[in-house]
């Protein structure tokens, strides 16, 4: 138990000392990212938005009498899950990718999927500008409890970097993570109510969905921008609770198998 | 010498496992797991090394390829740890196991200057603040915004060697990274590492040759295929490191 708390006291200090190459590692990425493209970080905001007009044009014509102001519902869904996507799939690959630098310098190795989880965090930060247009281009109205935009993308980041630390660790002793992953995501995305609306699925299907934590950030997320409604007292136990599980899981499993990375890398 | 010590290892073993024989199906697989002889050989790199380094003192690791001195200096940096035994390290560490190998291709010299201060713990600010220092040293004020992927590697390890020296570290662990570079800049480096013995920096250095290893090193430990042959002045400990290669038993 001591030797816990003193492992952990350790691992903090690290995090305060290693805290600028958080921020280095980010704004790499960022750098590297949209080096070489005209437009920059702009596609971050031009992203979004392209796949909303593709995916309105498209589905408008499957689910229209269905959601009031589809474009809106579609860019929230889509921007959340996006970074979902983005931070899981680069923070899987995390530790791997720097397999030369673990071999070579002492560097608290969770700072890498971290930074990834980061890195698309501040890339959905751009891509809120889009939800944005698209709400005063299609004159929604927008509420005070829009101010609270931030809460849900707070939980989905906790969720995120557990979703890393889980899935950079167990990469480098099964490769076959990345490509089970990708099917796994696409499936994922399919069975998050991005561009239809819950109540479409049958019953079972509606329960069900109430263990995919996704949903309960875009839920949220759409109340507090969308419908200017605070979502009740089991949306939020949802998305708490989903967002901790998933961030110590990752914690512990990464803190175990941290130790033989060297030898797999 | 009554220094306190700042590197204490004390039995370590380094086990890992080899791929002895592909085992290429499945059933092959299974037969060989029931049979409890899964394809793992066991080597160990390194058995039951034991040494200390007192603050202050420059110590050599010698020996052949493949007889644990990189092993050893990984497991004292912290890339590593040992199958058995503890490394303790008592201060800030200078890693210059491979120059620049926290580089990023895409990025020019000045923002990897950054980065690679990040990974070595150092911010923003102090790193603006040694920025000149270290492009003066690596004699790159011409390349400062070209993408680091453009450089020789000569370049590179010029650059590596001026930001992991311009910190100010406790102990420097240094594998043959002087190899590379011209010799004008192996004069410039080897004077910078005195310089820092100087000041008072410890130096765990692994070389298998002996006679920059007299210059630079008071001490040696002589490594043979994992287990500690000598221990001792390194003038002593490199002559008998060159006895027995003359001979070719070592």
């Amino acid at each position: 138990m001591n030797q816990n708390q003193s492992q952990l006291s350790r691992s903090w200090g690290h995090f305060v000392k290693y805290k600028p190459l958080i921020h280095e590692l980010v704004s790499r990425d960022l750098k590297v990212k949209y080096r070489r493209s005209f437009l920059g970080y702009v596609w971050s905001i031009l992203n979004p938005l392209m796949m909303m007009a593709l995916q309105t044009i498209i589905f408008s014509y499957m689910f229209r009498a269905d959601i009031p102001n589809y474009p809106v519902y579609l860019v929230c869904g889509n921007v959340l899950f996006t970074f979902f996507n983005e931070s899981a799939n680069m923070g899987l690959t995390s530790i791997i990718y720097n397999g030369t630098l673990i071999k070579k310098v002492y560097i608290p190795k969770f700072i890498f999927p971290l930074s990834r989880v980061v890195s698309s965090f501040v890339t959905m930060g751009f891509s809120l500008a889009a939800v944005l247009l698209v709400m005063i281009f299609t004159r929604a109205p927008l509420g005070w409890t829009a101010l609270l935009f931030w809460v849900p993308l707070v939980f989905e980041l906790v969720f995120c970097c557990g979703v890393a630390l889980l899935l950079s660790s167990l990469t480098v002793y099964f490769r076959d993570m990345q490509y089970l992953f990708s099917i796994l995501t696409l499936g994922w995305m399919y069975a998050t109510p991005i561009f239809y609306p819950l109540e479409q699925l049958p019953l079972f299907a509606q329960r069900l969905m109430k263990l995919n934590p996704m949903y309960h950030y875009i839920n949220m997320f759409r109340n507090l921008v969308m419908y200017g409604n605070i979502p009740g007292p089991n949306t939020w136990f949802a998305c708490i609770a989903s967002a901790l599980v998933m961030f110590v899981l990752g914690l512990v499993v990464f803190r175990k198998l941290q130790r033989n990375f060297i030898l797999y890398i | 010498m009554d220094q306190p010590n700042i590197v204490e290892v004390s039995h370590v073993s380094m086990r890992f496992n080899l791929a002895q024989e592909k085992t290429e199906t499945l059933k092959e697989y299974l037969v060989k797991l029931m049979r409890g002889k899964l394809m793992f050989n066991e080597f160990f790199a390194l058995k039951d090394v034991s040494f200390t380094v007192k603050k202050g003192e420059s110590v050599a690791l010698i020996g052949r390829n493949g007889s644990g001195k990189s092993t050893m200096l990984k497991i004292v940096a912290g890339v590593m740890y040992p199958s058995q035994g503890s490394c303790a390290v008592n201060g800030s560490i200078a890693p210059m196991i491979e120059l620049g190998a926290g580089f990023d291709m895409d990025l020019t010299a000045r923002e990897n200057v950054f980065l690679n201060g990040a990974v070595l713990g150092y911010d923003r600010a102090y790193m603006t603040e040694h920025f000149n220092s270290i492009i003066d040293f690596a004699e790159l004020w011409d390349f400062v915004d070209v993408p680091v992927k453009n450089f020789s590697s000569g370049m590179i390890t010029r650059l590596g060697f001026a930001i992991a020296t311009e910190v100010q570290a406790d102990l420097l662990v240094v594998d043959e990274v002087l190899a590379v570079g011209d010799f004008m800049f192996q004069q410039k480096c080897q004077q910078r590492l005195k310089k820092m013995l100087d000041g008072g920096a410890t130096l765990l250095f692994v070389s298998h040759d002996a006679n920059l290893v007299r210059q630079l090193c008071q001490r040696a430990v002589w490594l043979d295929h994992g287990v500690k042959r000598g221990d001792g002045p390194s003038d002593e400990v490199c002559t008998m490191y060159e006895e027995a290669m003359r001979k070719g038993e070592a």
